[in-house]
């Protein structure tokens, strides 16, 4: 099942709200539009995956990217995860250690206030 | 595709297409879902470790230029389920596969993928893989809630 991304301004971040499943056959639509996103100037980035039903490596590698692309722009990730079954996912593969999961979009506040830890930090 | 082999067993023979990744989550977690011993977060663990498998598997023939279709089978009891992976693509060492760098290290960020062999190993109980130049076999077993404690 493909997955569904909408992209909206949420100033200063861009949202990408994520629906469906990201898996080998979901995770290039994520890439694809994070990478339209960056290149759009927006760097301050909030994936809303509330509407994820699934996600496996090939999500998580979607994710890993999209941090990797902020970073290199000096941007910012916030990820909004409030479904325990896909929490555990990042949080097996360690990734809560690097971002903060919030679980409203609500909840993510200002750039800069701890949405991701820096690397080597 | 063939159906159910028998009492206790799904047999599912997909095409090497991504697409079907989803067909046999859907397929095996069902079948779990009618064992009374697997409660839903047992379900949710069989659900990542098969999908891993199963698009491992499917990649290999894709990306070997085989035809075959992959073979996925479940044997269900009332503490486990047993889940049985065939491939007929090259195979790989999984003894070598790259260790991924701490989450904290600036490395890490290159490593987009390489997580679902690990990711399998993690939330299956048992895992086997035995491969060689004939295909890849991997063997997962996901015990009941109860089992576990």
């Amino acid at each position: 099942m493909q997955a569904a991304i909408e992209s909206r301004r949420r100033p200063p971040w861009t949202v990408l709200a994520v629906g469906g499943e990201l898996d080998v056959v979901g995770a290039p639509a994520l890439r694809q539009a994070v990478v339209a996103a960056v290149s759009a100037g927006g760097t301050r980035l909030i994936l809303d995956l509330t509407g994820v039903d699934f996600i496996d490596s090939f999500g998580i590698g979607a994710v890993v990217g999209a941090l990797k692309r902020v970073r290199q722009r000096d941007g910012e990730l916030a990820l909004v995860c409030p479904a325990p079954r896909v929490r555990r996912v990042f949080e097996l593969c360690d990734l809560d250690r690097i971002l903060t999961l919030h679980n409203s979009i609500d909840s993510v506040g200002a750039p800069g206030v701890g949405h991701s830890a820096e690397p080597g930090s | 595709m063939s159906g159910r082999a028998g009492s206790d067993r799904v047999v599912i023979e997909i095409p090497a297409r991504t697409e079907f990744v989803s067909f046999v989550r859907v397929v095996l977690t069902g079948a779990a879902e009618i064992e009374p011993g697997m409660d839903s977060e047992r379900i949710e663990d069989l659900r990542v470790a098969v999908s891993e498998a199963t698009t491992n598997a499917v990649e290999a023939h894709l990306n070997a230029g085989c035809e075959q279709r992959v073979r996925v089978e479940g044997s269900l009891a009332d503490d486990e389920v047993v889940v049985a992976v065939r491939d007929e693509g090259p195979g790989f060492d999984p003894e070598d596969l790259p260790e991924l760098p701490p989450p904290e290290s600036p490395e890490r960020l290159l490593y987009e993928s390489g997580l679902g062999i690990p990711l399998m190993r993690v939330l299956a109980d048992e895992s086997e893989i035995r491969s060689g130049a004939g295909g890849t076999d991997v063997r997962l077993v996901v015990y009941s809630s109860g089992r576990r404690k």
